[in-house]
C-alpha cells in the first residue's frame, strides 16, 4: 500500500518527519509509520524546555500491540507540545503530517536538518 | 526457519501483516486489531489457528492415561464432549494447557499450543512409557498434518450450516452444526476426509473451531470467508486474537503460564480435578491448596489516563507505604472498553476484586484497580 510522503518535508531513517520554520522544526511520525502502527491509543511527548540531541528517543507512541520509541530528528529545546494529539491519539493515524503533529523543537544545531533524507529518499527507503 | 500453515499464501493475498509467533509466521492483523476485534464482538471473524497442535490418543486405556496425564477428570467426557485441561509437571508446574475432546468411546483429540507441540509430545510420550497400562494406549502427534480455523462471534451461526450441511457421523449426536453446544464436538466429512466442529474458542463469544487435514484447509476457509460475507464475516489476525483472549482472561502460555507457575497459582483451580485419584502433579496441587500460594493472577484495569499496561511491567501497591507486589503478564488497551487492562501475578493479599494497585510505567506509577474476572463481560 502507498502512503503519502509530502514534497516540503525532511525525514529520519526512524521515520518521522519535520516541517522547517525559520529555526524550529515541527515534528511527527510519518503516514508509512502510523499504518504500520495502526490504532495508535496512547502518546507520550517530551515536555516544553527539554533539551534533545538529535537520534535521542523523546517519545512514546503506543498501538494496542506495542510501545515505540520516538527519536528526535534533530538537537534542539521542547518549545511546544501537542495536546491534542495527546488528548486524541487517533490524530496519528487520522492525520499524520497535520494535527497529529508531536511537538516543536528550536534547534540548536540547524546544519543537521541537511543531513535528514529528502523526500524522495524517504520514499525509496520505505520501498515507494 | 519460520515454519508456515497452509493459509500463508491466502495470509499474503489478503494483506495480512505477518510475524513471528512461537515459531510460526502468523498474521497479526489484515485491517486494524481494533477492527478485527471489534468485529468478532459484533459480527464475526476468522482466525487461522493451524499453528495449533492435534494429538490423537485411542485404546481401550486412553480415558486412564489421560487421567493420569491432565488435571481435568476425563470421565466426565461424553462421546462428543471436549473439556479445557492441563498437563503438569510432578512439581504442579504447567506444561501446557488444552482442549481434551472425547471424539469416540477410546478416542480423544487433545489441541495443543503451537509453541509446546515438541515439549508435550516428548511428555506425553516419556509419561506414556512409564504407564503400566501403556499397551493399551496410542498416541499419535498430528500436528503436521492437521490445520485448524476459529469462527468466532455472534453471527457465524447463522452461516455455519450452509459451509458444514453435515452428515455428522461421530462425536455429538446433531442434525445440523449449529445445534452444537458450548464444548460439543461432531465429527462430519469434507471431500472424503474426516473434519472435526468443536463449539469452542478463545474469543468469549460464541463460535466453532474446524480441524482438519492440512492439504483442505485452505479451502474450508475460502468457503466461509464467502458464506460469511453477507454475515460481516473478516479475518483477524494473532493481535485481535490476543486482545479479545485477553478481556475475557484466557491464559496464554508463556505469559500466565510456564512450568513454574501451578493452575492453582493461575486461578486455574476449577479445572484441576483433586477428587478424581492421582495424577501427575497432583500431590503438589493439594500441597498448595492446603498452605496456600505465594502469588494469584488477578485482573485489573487501569483507574486513570495512562498508556496501556504491558508484560512485565511492575505492579506496586497504592498508598503511602507501597511496594513493589508483583508483575503484568498480559496488557493492552482494550478495544471494547477503551481502556488499559492486563493481567499479572501478586501476593495474595492484594488479589481480592476491588483492591488499588498501580502499574510502574516507565519509571512512573499509574492507578488501576484489581477486578473480578473476566475484565469484559458481554451485555
Amino acid at each position: 500500500m502507498s502512503t503519502k510522503v509530502p514534497a516540503d518535508l525532511k525525514y529520519a531513517k526512524s521515520h518521522e518527519w519535520i516541517r522547517l520554520a525559520g529555526d524550529v522544526a515541527t515534528v511527527g511520525i510519518t503516514d508509512h509509520a502510523q499504518h504500520e502502527l495502526t490504532d495508535v491509543v496512547f502518546v507520550e511527548l517530551p515536555a516544553v524546555g527539554r533539551k534533545v540531541k538529535a537520534g535521542e528517543a523523546c517519545a512514546v507512541v503506543e498501538s494496542v500491540k506495542t510501545a515505540s520509541d520516538i527519536y528526535a530528528p534533530v538537537s534542539g529545546e521542547v518549545v511546544e507540545a501537542n495536546k491534542s494529539v495527546v488528548d486524541n491519539p487517533a490524530l496519528t493515524n487520522t492525520d499524520p503530517y497535520g494535527t497529529g503533529w508531536f511537538f516543536k523543537l528550536k534547534l540548536s544545531q540547524p546544519g543537521e536538518a541537511d543531513a535528514l533524507l529528502s523526500p524522495a529518499e524517504y520514499a525509496k527507503q520505505i520501498g515507494q | 526457519m519460520l515454519k508456515r500453515t497452509p493459509l500463508f499464501a491466502a495470509h499474503q493475498r489478503l494483506g495480512g501483516k505477518l510475524i513471528e509467533f512461537g515459531g510460526w509466521e502468523m498474521p497479526v492483523q489484515y485491517s486494524s486489531i481494533v477492527d478485527e476485534h471489534l468485529c468478532v464482538r459484533r459480527a464475526a471473524g476468522i482466525f487461522d489457528i493451524s499453528h495449533m497442535g492435534e494429538v490423537l490418543v485411542s485404546g481401550p486405556g486412553a480415558q486412564d492415561f489421560l487421567n493420569h496425564l491432565l488435571t481435568n477428570d476425563a470421565r466426565k467426557l461424553a462421546v462428543g464432549q471436549g473439556q479445557y485441561t492441563l498437563m503438569c509437571n510432578e512439581r504442579g508446574g504447567v506444561i501446557d494447557d488444552l482442549y481434551a475432546y472425547r471424539i469416540g468411546e477410546e478416542e480423544f483429540l487433545l489441541i495443543i499450543n503451537a509453541s509446546r507441540i515438541d515439549p508435550d509430545f516428548a511428555w506425553m510420550e516419556r509419561q506414556h512409557a512409564s504407564w503400566t497400562q501403556g499397551s493399551k494406549v496410542q498416541l499419535k502427534n498430528m500436528s503436521e498434518a492437521m490445520g485448524a480455523l476459529a469462527l468466532q462471534g455472534p453471527n457465524v451461526r447463522g452461516f455455519v450450516d450452509s459451509v458444514f450441511p453435515g452428515p455428522f457421523t461421530g462425536g455429538a449426536r446433531v442434525e445440523k452444526a449449529s445445534e452444537l453446544k458450548k464444548n460439543e464436538i461432531a465429527v462430519t466429512g469434507w471431500n472424503g476426509r474426516t473434519i472435526y466442529l468443536g463449539c469452542t474458542g478463545y474469543t468469549g463469544e460464541d463460535g466453532f473451531e474446524i480441524i482438519a487435514p492440512a492439504e483442505v484447509i485452505e479451502e474450508i476457509w475460502t468457503r466461509l470467508l464467502a458464506a460469511g460475507h453477507a454475515h460481516c464475516l473478516q479475518p483477524a489476525g494473532l493481535g485481535a486474537r490476543d486482545t479479545l483472549r485477553t478481556e475475557v482472561c484466557y491464559p496464554l502460555y508463556g505469559h500466565e503460564l510456564d512450568e513454574k507457575t501451578t493452575p492453582i497459582e493461575a486461578g486455574l483451580g476449577f479445572f484441576a480435578a483433586l477428587d478424581k485419584g492421582d495424577f501427575v502433579g497432583r500431590a503438589a496441587l493439594v500441597e498448595q491448596k492446603a498452605s496456600g500460594t505465594s502469588r494469584k493472577c488477578v485482573a485489573f484495569k487501569m483507574t486513570g489516563k495512562s498508556a496501556p499496561p504491558r508484560p512485565h511491567y511492575a505492579i506496586w501497591s497504592a498508598g503511602p507505604d507501597a511496594a513493589k507486589i508483583g508483575e503484568v503478564v498480559s496488557g493492552t488497551q482494550s478495544p471494547s472498553l477503551n481502556l488499559g487492562i492486563g493481567l499479572g501475578y501478586v501476593t495474595p493479599e492484594f488479589a481480592k476484586p476491588g483492591t488499588a494497585i498501580e502499574i510502574e510505567i516507565r519509571g512512573s506509577r499509574f492507578p488501576a484497580v484489581t477486578v473480578q474476572k473476566p475484565i469484559y463481560r458481554k451485555a
